[in-house]
């Protein structure tokens, strides 16, 4: 019994080796992802493209340019003179967001009256739209925080008020990366395992070599054991290559224990191979397997809270988010990566993963017989 | 039973849309090359898959080595060997990994494992291509590996689904003594084909067609099955010569091969003159008129339309 299953695994390893676009694949293409997640998929917004129009140009307008310059998420890129311009830079995509200062600015600053000024936001992209939308107001009050102090001769810090200290846990300087890293490493170990064993099963049916190997003595739990035992190596040298990175490069923290997220990562990877195995019961071809794996990944990926908060979704689809492995171990992986917790913590999602792993493995593994339809 | 190891009983295989497989009834005795001849299409596939153990009937029942294929799949599968239509073993891997890997999967012993392989290299002119790939060794070679790799436990019984489809005719022959070799070893061959000749290389054959068997004896009486005697004639104007020819009387059938007409008739010696004048007086030259034995692939024609025009 372990001796054919070992046959399997080394004809497995053997097809593997000899693949070198597989092979590039397997090892290349975590790592492509991590950069990309770790750069491109950042939501941090600093030194956004902004165009002023200054009708006032007084010292007074002068010194709100400077104070939204200085706070660093607004670059000045360019003056204009009129309100078509700007909303041309703005549809051009040219700027994503403009300060107008009306005449009378600096006269109503001077006077002590409310001086209005409009801010223009590109709000196409909400989660860009939300930050410069409370930066542009913080900048704007704190001017009118200045004047106020010049006003009474007074230090704001002297005078009563609330003052409030966020402390932000976990992830003090809000980095994305600290946060995508960690939910791609679950990403990975999902998705790749997946997309190999179900197309290292399906290829052997395209090929026809699954009828030969049905007239062997083989038992169907030796040849997906055997088919996926490399994979298995596979995928967790990819969390750690992914891992690695991360840490080395990205400088992510981890937090919590090595040795519990890596015993997690093993049993949430019978729940990813256990699907892997579905798909290739129900595929004849690579191609279609592929279709499948898509077709579940993607509302996966979406419902698991990835890339956007569960809780801001809508209770049919938070109902419906229950149902997706992969919610349960990114918030494992995050869990023990970012807030150092452990087994005391993430009970509830490790019992889930069992049952999961156990109810897709016995299904898949029926399903496969050693009969051609 | 005694010495059939195949015996089937209205065995049957419906798919959504058709019945590939429709009522068979074989025996075949320990030893045999038996022939499952037929045109695509014809249910020998089928009929193999599920004699190997891998399809289950839809109706009726085999046994095969004295087993059943639905209950005791396993048992049978020990003791036969498969080597499906299509090449079905493992391109990426070396000639000797294959061959390695399938005595793996049966679990032949290591010190005789060794051995073996080298026999059945030897035995199927590999020897000096056990380093190569199997996806570059050619059509032929690629046959008689997959064929290696299903004597490597020494089976009873090997079915072959049409082992020589698509290989060039040297590889053919050469793979047919090959096969004789084993039949003279005592394994019962189970061998389907498209092609005719290979029939008369058979201990004996069944002609399938549409899903049921037509016939099934020994070579020569199938031959002699055929109703009257056969012409054979090379006449200028292939189909015009045809439909003259078809028109006389005395005249049962008319079959074409290349530039040759077969012709058969009620009484050779009374028809020849009729036809060979029948042909001058339409202005079409004929060479070679001559008295011949039916070939398997004349008595098959032959009986396939005969099968048809029933039905009609």
């Amino acid at each position: 019994m372990i001796a054919r299953t070992l046959t399997i695994a080394r004809k497995e390893l053997l097809h593997i080796v000899r693949d070198r676009r597989t092979l590039a694949v397997m090892f290349f293409l975590p790592v492509m992802q991590l950069f990309l997640m770790g750069y491109a998929a950042t939501t941090d917004i600093e030194h956004l493209r902004t165009a002023v129009l200054d009708a006032d140009r007084t010292p007074q307008s002068r010194e709100l340019i400077e104070a939204y310059r200085a706070s660093n998420y607004f670059d000045i890129v360019g003056y204009v003179e009129n309100e078509e311009t700007l909303a041309r830079m703005v549809d051009d995509g040219e700027v994503r967001a403009g300060l107008l200062i009306p005449t009378g600015y600096g006269e109503d600053v001077a006077a002590g009256r409310t001086a209005d000024v409009a801010f223009v936001i590109d709000g196409s992209d909400p989660n860009v739209a939300n930050t410069v939308y409370a930066a542009s107001q913080q900048v704007g009050q704190a001017q009118g925080i200045r004047f106020i102090e010049r006003r009474l001769g007074v230090k704001a810090e002297d005078m009563p008020g609330v003052e409030v200290h966020p402390r932000v846990w976990y992830n003090p300087a809000m980095k994305s990366a600290n946060f995508m890293i960690p939910g791609l490493i679950a990403m990975v170990l999902f998705t790749l395992t997946i997309m190999l064993t179900a197309l290292a099963i399906v290829r052997e049916r395209e090929q026809g070599t699954i009828e030969q190997l049905m007239v062997t003595p083989i038992r169907p739990i030796e040849l997906i054991v055997g088919k996926v035992i490399p994979y298995v190596f596979v995928a967790f040298f990819d969390v750690l290559e992914v891992l690695a990175i991360g840490v080395f490069w990205f400088g992510v923290p981890i937090h919590g224990s090595l040795s519990l997220l890596l015993l997690l990562a093993a049993l949430f990877l019978m729940t990813s191979l256990g699907i892997g195995i579905f798909v290739s019961s129900v595929a004849n071809t690579q191609q279609e397997a592929m279709l499948v794996v898509w077709l579940m990944l993607l509302p996966s990926i979406f419902l698991a809270g990835f890339f956007f908060p569960i809780e801001a979704m809508p209770g049919f689809l938070q109902a419906l988010s229950y149902l997706v492995p992969l919610r349960y171990m990114l918030v494992i992986i995050r869990g023990i990566i970012l807030k150092g917790v452990g087994l005391e913590v993430l009970a509830t999602q490790v019992v889930a993963l069992v049952i999961f792993g156990a109810v897709i493995m016995v299904f898949a593994a029926t399903r496969f017989r050693k009969r051609l339809e | 039973m005694g010495n059939d190891v195949i015996e089937t009983h209205n065995l049957t295989k419906r798919f959504k849309h058709v019945t590939a497989v429709d009522g068979l009834n074989l025996s075949i005795r320990r030893g045999e090359i038996f022939g499952l001849l037929g045109p695509d299409g014809a249910g020998k596939t089928t009929t193999i898959r599920m004699l190997c153990a891998i399809m289950d009937p839809s109706e009726g029942s085999a046994r095969v080595a004295g087993f059943d294929t639905v209950r005791e799949p396993e048992e049978i599968k020990k003791r036969i060997g498969y080597m499906p239509q299509q090449f079905s073993l493992y391109g990426d891997l070396t000639v000797l990994e294959n061959l390695t890997f399938f005595a793996d999967v049966f679990q032949v012993e290591r010190q005789e494992r060794e051995e073996r392989i080298a026999r059945l290299l030897d035995f199927a002119r590999l020897t000096e291509f056990q380093k190569r790939r199997a996806a570059h060794l050619s059509g032929g070679m690629q046959k008689k590996l997959a064929l290696a790799c299903t004597l490597i436990h020494r089976p009873e019984i090997i079915f072959l689904d049409e082992p020589t489809t698509g290989v060039d005719p040297v590889s053919r022959r050469e793979f047919w003594d090959i096969l004789t070799e084993l039949h003279v070893q005592g394994v019962t061959l189970f061998v389907s084909t498209p092609y005719m000749d290979e029939a008369e290389r058979c201990s004996r054959v069944a002609l399938m067609f549409e899903g049921s068997v037509i016939v099934c004896d020994v070579p020569e009486r199938i031959k002699g099955l055929v109703e009257g005697e056969l012409l054979e004639l090379r006449p200028e104007r292939l189909r015009e010569a045809s439909r003259v020819i078809g028109e006389l009387p005395g005249v049962l059938e008319v079959q074409t091969y290349g530039d040759l007409l077969h012709v058969f008739v009620d009484d050779a010696a009374r028809r020849a003159p009729a036809i060979q004048e029948a042909l001058a007086g339409a202005g079409i030259a004929v060479q070679g008129l001559r008295q011949t034995r039916p070939r398997m692939e004349d008595a098959f024609i032959s009986l396939i339309r005969k099968r048809l025009g029933e039905r009609e």
